[in-house]
Parts: structure tokens; sequence; C-alpha cells
């Protein structure tokens, strides 16, 4: 019997040195690349990986992919080291009392299924859970789906997607009828205004910047809207400092003076729109004055950018979390799409409202069921046609699939009071990326069994009862869903290492000793694909034209393709055609309210939340890369000179930030370039660093997103360094 | 309209000399994708030759990079005692010699733009070579290749005229001395050199 290893052996510790050590050019073995995707964000950067002795040894720029042409951002660069890493998990482990023992993959997938299925027997099927992630390839994500339905027979399957682009998702669906942006990225440089509302782009879409400073040598201008100044700033022709939690009120006022001023297309609200009048009434309360009153923004600056927007011919707009990630965040994108919508600026080279996608295969990954109310094709779990489909396409009666079940942090909260208590968790974080740490620790501890597939034991993992060894993204062959809605090619460029499987081997195999074996006769992944094309089609994100060999020759196709022989579609909803019944847009109503976490007079500071340019979200992969810790190794806690002030903190001071979950104590980083009422924190570090111990679980009613980006403060200068 | 940027294949590259390098440091986001990427290189093994600093953080996001600025008649080769620094034909500036090289410092001291640092453990300096390894077959150098803000370019003269809206400036004054260089800044359409003289900026009556 194996001896146990405590958790901390598994790291994270820092790879400097590429496997192989550092070689000159042209030493030793046989080199060869590999034409992939970045494994990080939902840009989907093109690169290229150096193979050698099946491990990736280093890069190189992919220059003829289209999107990004070659360039990169330093996680791109240096996210080969995860290979050949000293924390990669080899072997499945059992939880033992003082750590865990390496264990044999018959024992480790039988144990696992031994337990989930007595504890469904017990307590019925939806008390086991699956989280997935908008890290795996659309193979997995889909495959998860059927695991959870077919396989487990659960109606809880949700992702760390929810944390990501469910407001902009849930908003764009009401709005148009279909999620995902409407423009490709090649109309940016070719829009005359772009305003950018919360998105930190030069830190979490490096590679937009290229686009939106092409944009500005083509005459084009460039509206920031941003509590903070983020590096893009340096630009920016109008800097608009919104108080977090203001995004609604901000818009509103801007199409307050579009409208009083005319700037607004007639012709596009009436024939291509409804719902207008509710929404133009709406606004009227919102004059420069009273915008100002509520977003800091001066009342000259809102009625020049509501001139800049509502005047240009082709204006687009750009937002990613720093709108969403509100419990009014759908309300937020509303506002966003009712500005597109009034000024006709939908549908047109250069003109339109985009999301941008944060997470690598965050789009591909909200379409083919990995969501609690979803199933393949962007179809909804409830409507019965879409039932009838896919019950078909995976040999089950439609009333076998189950109905609607709670997103990721309902299903944390139902572990929490001991109604869930199994889960199977593959790709997902969350006792460092849910808000309210504490909490997510209580919930983890009460699991009667909890199963992780995932490649670095990450801090989540340190809690399950097995894990199983699974691969890294350049394991296994497969597609994703860029944020462009550009469907790729992801390249399979060597095998798991050890006794580590691919993830979807890994599923395969659980649903087999599960007896649900026939559902899943996947012998790879390109399998899986061909079963995907066949569930999506007829679907909105309609896949059915897509095959492999299409997507490397053709440096990937947009989505909806519906045949073999379409092109696919970079631009949605050209000539004012959208996807409700009516063929209109819809304008939805969005009013402004106040956050789940108020300020008071024992918490008067804003705290938001955010990212760091050499982080990738949680964490486990980033913070095991030497030289991206070395760029910004631990977290520190932005606050203007005026507010350091007042506390009697100057650069460098260890300041405890306190919220109504807890205290955690920072160093100080004084800066001018965030607003003095407001203090901002990222979050990719676990434990007595994690800004997620101070976030609370309010959630938008609606898309079920966390309101990371607004919480209630104190701060003062800590007694002594921690 | 500026259209979509072409990026041309090696083969036209090699064929097609006469690229030059551009830094537009007003367009750099600080991401140190440069410094990772030039990191990277089998030659240097993991150490940047391309240093990033933010240029006043309390006050500003505004960063900047630093490459060599490959001089026409380069300062640090000037004032080297062990004559290990050798510019080529192409213009570009090698790095030292590291037979030659003594770890005197001369250079680092010496070069208006900080380019040169002393890696004292391997008494040799180093800096940017221009990539050589690969713009010698064909390939842009890596700094400028990764750049995501593009803050960083290697094109031919033609299409910085077609696609910025600045000037490439190559004279520099420190003070009294001139100094012309092969790397290119981008500058506003007003401004023919650049200064590093208070004195240069003042009125000295008519002339």
């Amino acid at each position: 019997m194996a001896k146990a290893v405590s958790a901390e052996q598994y790291g994270p510790h820092l790879k400097y040195v590429p496997t192989g050590g550092w070689q000159g050019a042209g030493v030793k073995a046989e080199e060869k690349l590999v034409k992939t995707h970045c494994c990080f964000c939902g840009q989907q950067c093109g690169i290229q990986l150096k193979v050698r002795e099946n491990q990736v040894v280093g890069f190189e720029p992919w220059e003829e992919f289209p999107f990004n042409k070659g360039m990169l951002c330093p996680k791109g660069v240096r996210r080969y080291m995860q290979s050949g890493h000293p924390d990669r998990l080899l072997t499945p482990l059992i939880r033992m009392e003082n750590g865990f023992r390496a264990a044999g993959w018959d024992e480790a997938l039988d144990l696992t299924v031994r337990r989930v299925q007595e504890i469904q027997a017990k307590h019925g099927k939806d008390a086991v859970a699956v989280y997935g992630g908008a890290s795996l390839i659309t193979e997995k994500s889909y495959l998860l789906g059927k695991f959870a339905r077919v396989g487990l027979g659960t109606r809880h399957i949700d992702y760390n997607g929810r944390l990501c682009m469910v407001s902009a998702g849930t908003a764009y669906k009401l709005a148009f009828g279909v999620d995902r942006n409407p423009n490709p990225w090649a109309d940016i440089p070719k829009a005359q205004v772009v305003l950018v509302a919360g998105a930190n782009v030069g830190e979490c879409f490096p590679i937009t910047t290229d686009y939106l400073w092409r944009m500005r040598d083509n005459g084009g201008r460039l509206i920031i809207a941003d509590p903070r100044m983020t590096p893009i700033t340096r630009n920016a022709d109008l800097y608009l400092p919104l108080r977090p939690g203001t995004d609604t009120a901000l818009f509103s006022g801007l199409l307050h003076v579009i409208l009083k001023e005319q700037m607004e297309d007639r012709a596009f609200i009436q024939d291509h729109t409804t719902g207008f009048e509710q929404v133009a009434e709406y606004v009227k309360q919102w004059d420069p004055r009273r915008t100002a009153e509520v977003t800091g923004v001066k009342p000259e600056d809102i009625e020049k950018a509501a001139r800049w927007f509502g005047s240009a011919e082709r204006a687009m707009a750009l937002h990613a979390r720093g709108l969403e990630h509100h419990s009014h965040g759908v309300e937020n994108c509303s506002a966003v799409i009712n500005l597109c919508l009034a000024t006709g600026n939908v549908g047109r080279e250069g003109a339109g409202p985009n999301m941008i996608t944060g997470q690598g295969n965050g789009q591909g990954g909200r379409e083919h069921g990995q969501k609690c109310d979803q199933l393949p094709g962007q179809r909804h779990i409830a409507d019965p046609a879409a039932r009838e489909h896919v019950a078909k396409v995976w040999g089950i009666t439609p009333d076998e699939i189950p109905q609607a079940g709670y997103s990721a942090v309902e299903i944390m909260q139902a572990i929490h009071r001991g109604e869930i208590k199994g889960l199977v968790s593959m790709c997902f974080n969350p006792l460092v990326s849910l808000p309210d740490a504490a909490f997510t620790q209580e919930a983890l501890e009460k699991l009667e069994f909890f199963c992780v597939i995932d490649f670095f034991l990450s801090e989540t993992a340190h809690h399950a009862d097995v894990v199983l060894a699974g691969s890294l993204q350049e394991e296994e062959e497969g597609v994703v869903g860029s944020g462009e809605g550009r469907v790729i090619k992801i390249n399979k460029a060597v095998d798991p290492p050890g006794e580590a499987r691919g993830d979807s081997a890994i599923i395969v195999e659980l649903a087999k000793r599960m007896g649900k074996g026939t559902y899943f006769p996947y012998g790879s992944t390109r399998e899986i694909f061909e079963e995907l094309r066949e569930a999506s089609r007829g679907g909105y994100a309609d896949y059915y034209g897509i095959t492999y060999e299409r997507l490397e020759e053709e440096m990937g196709i947009f989505w909806p393709c519906p045949s073999l022989d379409h092109p696919g579609t970079p631009r949605l909803f050209e000539g004012g055609k959208f996807k409700h019944a009516d063929g209109k847009a819809k304008f939805i109503a969005a009013e402004w309210r106040d956050g789940g976490d108020p300020l008071s007079a024992e918490f008067p500071i804003l705290l938001t939340t955010g990212r760091v340019v050499s982080q990738y979200l949680s964490g486990t992969q980033t913070r095991r890369i030497g030289a991206l810790v070395d760029q910004y190794p631990e977290p520190k806690v932005e606050i203007h000179p005026r507010l350091a002030e007042k506390h009697g903190i100057v650069d460098g001071d260890w300041v405890t930030v306190t919220t109504r979950r807890g205290p955690i104590t920072l160093q100080a980083m004084v800066v001018k370039t965030i607003r003095p009422d407001t203090v901002f924190i990222p979050y990719h570090w676990p434990g007595a660093k994690s800004a997620n111990r101070l976030t609370h679980r309010t959630i938008d009613p609606r898309s079920k997103i966390p309101e990371f980006k607004c919480s209630a403060c104190r701060i003062e200068k800590a007694q002594r360094s921690v | 309209m500026f259209g979509v940027p072409h990026r041309e294949s090696a083969e036209e590259r090699i064929a097609m000399l006469g690229y030059e390098f551009y830094i537009d440091a007003s367009r750099c986001i600080g991401c140190q994708s440069c410094v990772n990427a030039c990191a990277e290189c089998g030659t240097h093994r993991g150490v940047s030759m391309i240093h990033l600093d933010f240029i006043d953080r309390r006050n500003t996001i505004a960063t900047a990079p630093t490459v060599c600025m490959h001089c026409e008649d380069p300062t640090c080769a000037q004032v080297c005692p062990a004559d290990a620094i050798k510019k080529g034909e192409d213009g570009i500036v090698r790095s030292a010699l590291k037979p030659r090289c003594i770890g005197c410092s001369n250079c680092v001291l010496a070069c208006p733009f900080g380019v040169p640092k002393m890696y004292s453990e391997m008494e040799l300096m180093m800096k940017c070579d221009m990539c050589y390894d690969r713009t010698s077959i064909g390939k842009r150098p890596m700094c400028a290749t990764v750049c995501p803000s593009q803050a960083l370019l290697y094109v031919r003269p033609e299409q910085v005229k077609a696609r910025r809206r600045q000037h490439p400036v190559n004279e520099f004054h420190f003070g009294q001395e001139t100094v012309r260089t092969k790397v290119h800044y981008l500058m506003p359409l007003d401004d023919t050199a650049v200064c590093v003289d208070v004195a240069d900026a003042i009125w000295e009556g008519e002339e």
C-alpha cells in the first residue's frame, strides 16, 4: 500500500526551466511544431508548441492564424511550462487520514462509482452534482452534460463559466434570441467609436489592444468606462471613472442624451425592434446631472460620450466582467445593448455590442449542455422539441432527460445545507474562484464523496476523496469556440504523462463502470465531435457543417454553420434579422438598482476585484510558472492616495481589508489610478491572500452570476506585517 | 481606411530586406509579453534582453520597453577596452563576445539609453542583438512578433507610413551629443528628434 503524501507536496512549485533544460536551436533530439491555440483566455490566440520527446519544451509564434497573427500575452508565451511540471498528477490519488496515496485506476474508478451509486441509491439521483469547466474542449463539455443526465441521471450540472459569461449570455439571448457576440473582431478597427465598459483589455485580453489601437489609427475614438485607469486608458480619448455598481445608470444617462438630442435611429427602431417606448420612458429621469450624482462621471463627459456614440455611423461597445459581475449584471448588459439598438448599431461592419468572452472555451463551453438548464445546440432543457431531438441523438426517451438543476453557486449552497452530498468536478477550482471562500470551504468539508478530475492538485482538490489524473489541453484533440464565435481546432501535441489519462477517456470509463457504457461508445474525442454535430443540428449553435478538416483548412469557422458547404457566419444580425420568432430585436428593460452588499457606516468603502496580466483565473496553472509569478508575486490592495492618507497608509504598508465575511491582510499599492472611494484586489491567490474571502454570495436572479465587482469593506493599517 | 495588416511569409522577408524596428511607447500596455518571449531564447537561456519599466506607477499606468537601439556609432563599442562589441554591415550591434568581455561595465555606464546589463556571475555583458538567430533567417525579432499592442514592430518603412499616424525618428540629442540609431521611435509629427536636455527646449533669443 503506497504511503500517504500530504497535499502540500503537490505544490504549487515554481517551474523556471523547460523540461530538458534550455537548449540552443538544433541541439539534441528532433523538435516538431504543433499548431494549436492557447489554453488560457477566450481570445484563443494561435500558437505553435515545440515538442521534443513527448514533452512540450517551448513555443513559436503562429503568424498565419488571423486572429492574433503571432501576437501573444505572457501567459501564452509561458504556458508550455506546465508540461513536465513537478506538480503534475501522474496517478490517481485516494485520500487517507494524513494525505493522499497513489492508487491504480481500477481501484480509483471503482471507488468513485461505488460511492456515487451508494449516495444516489440512498438520497436520490439529485444528491450528486457535476461541475465542469470552460477550459475544456467542446467535446468534453458536451460529454459532461451527457454524463450528468444519462450517466448519473442528475439534474445538477454546472460549470465555472457561471462566473464568467452568463450575464452577457442571458442579456443577449433576451435581446437577440441567441447567445453569441454579434461581430467578428476584424470589425473593431472599422468602428468610428468604441466604448469599452468594464473590460481591462490590456491585462485580460491583451491582443484586443492591437485592434483598439488600429481603430484609433483609422481616426476612431476610444471611450473607456472603468473605476480604474487600466493600461488601455493611456490612449483613451474619453475616460469615464464610473463608480462600481452604477453601469446601468451611466448607460441610461447616455441614452437619455441621445434621445434628447434626437440622435437615435428611428427607422431601425421602427423596422427591427420592439419595446423601445418602455426604455425611452425609463431613461427620461437620467439627465446628465442625476447620472453624474450616481456614477461620479462629469455631466459634460456624459454628454460628450453620448454625442460621440450617437453621431457615429459605426459604433461598437465591448464589455467584460466589470459590467457583468453584478447582481444586476443582466441589466447592465441590457443597457449597453439598448444603447446600440437605439442608435442602429447592430449587425453591420464596425457596429455592434460585443461581449468579450473570458475563458478559453467560454463560448463553446456554454453551448452544448454543460449548463444547468441547457441542451446541446444552445437549446433550453425545458423545450419539448429540444428534449425530443437530443433524446433521439442520445438514444433515450425525452422523459429520461432531467429538468433544469442548480447553477454553480447554488450547487455549493445545496452542498452546504446537505441537500447535495456527492460531487464530481473537472477543471474547476471553486475554493479560490467562488465568492465567500469560507463558506465554500465549509461546504466542501461536508461532502460525503468528492471526486476531482484534474492535472494539478488544486486547492479545491485538497478536499477530494478521489483525484483522477487528467489531461492538459495539449494532450487531447478537439474544438473550442473562441470569443469571436469562431470554432477552432485544438491539436494534440503530446500524450498524457505517467499514468495520467485523457479527460474524456476517464468520463467514458466511469460511465461504463456505472453500466451506461452503451451511451458512451467513444474511442476518441473525434467520435464525440461527430455526435455533437448531430446533437447541435438545427439548434442556435449549429455545428453540423463543421469538421476537423475544415477547421484546419479554413482557420476556424464562425457558427452557425448548418451544412458542409456553408462558409460559417462571422457577423450576426445582418440586415436587422434577429433570432426571435418575429425576427426583431427586443429592447429589454434595464433599471438601475443597488447591489447585494450595501455600504454602511461600518463598511463605507467599495471593494472591487479583478485580475492581473500574468495570472489566469484561480491561478492553479499560472501560480506554478516561475516567470509569471515573478511578474506579480503577491496580491496587493490598490488604494488612492486620498483614501490612503485618511487611514495613515503609505505605499507598501500592510493593510487589513474587512467585509461582512471577514478580513484579509495585504500590502498596499498606493496609486492615483483608482477612484478614491474604491479599493481593488486581484483574486488569483488562495487562502489568506484570497480576495474571495471578502466577496459575497449575492447572485443575479436571472444569470446566477456572483457580484464580484461590488462589496462593502473597511480598511485599516495592520498592526504589524503578516 | 488602412485595412487588416498583412503578415509576410518568411520567404518574403528574406527576399525583401529593409525591415526596420520601431518603438511606439505610447501603445505599450506593460504586459511583459516581450520580456517573457525574449527570455525563452536558447541563446540567453531564461534571461530577457528587453526590459520593461513603469514610468511612475503611483501616478500613471504608463509603461515603456527598452531594447537596444543599435546605434550607428555605438557608444558601447567605442568605450569597450576589449573590443568585445561588434557592429555588422547589417547595422545590428552584437552583444559582447564572451571570449573578450572582461566585465568592466564601461558599456553599461556609457550607453545613453541604459541598455547593456552586466551579469557579474558570468563576467559578461548581455544585450539585445535584435534576435540575430531569427532575423538572419527571415523571422521577426521575438518581442515585435508577440507584442499584443504592437508597441514594438518590425516592418518595412512603407508599412509604418501607411498604418501609423506618428512618424519615425532616429536622432537623439543628449545635451551636445547627437546619437543616430537603427531602431526608430515613433513620435508625433511635429517632433523631428528626441531631445533629452531642458536647455534644448529653451528659447534663446533671435538667431
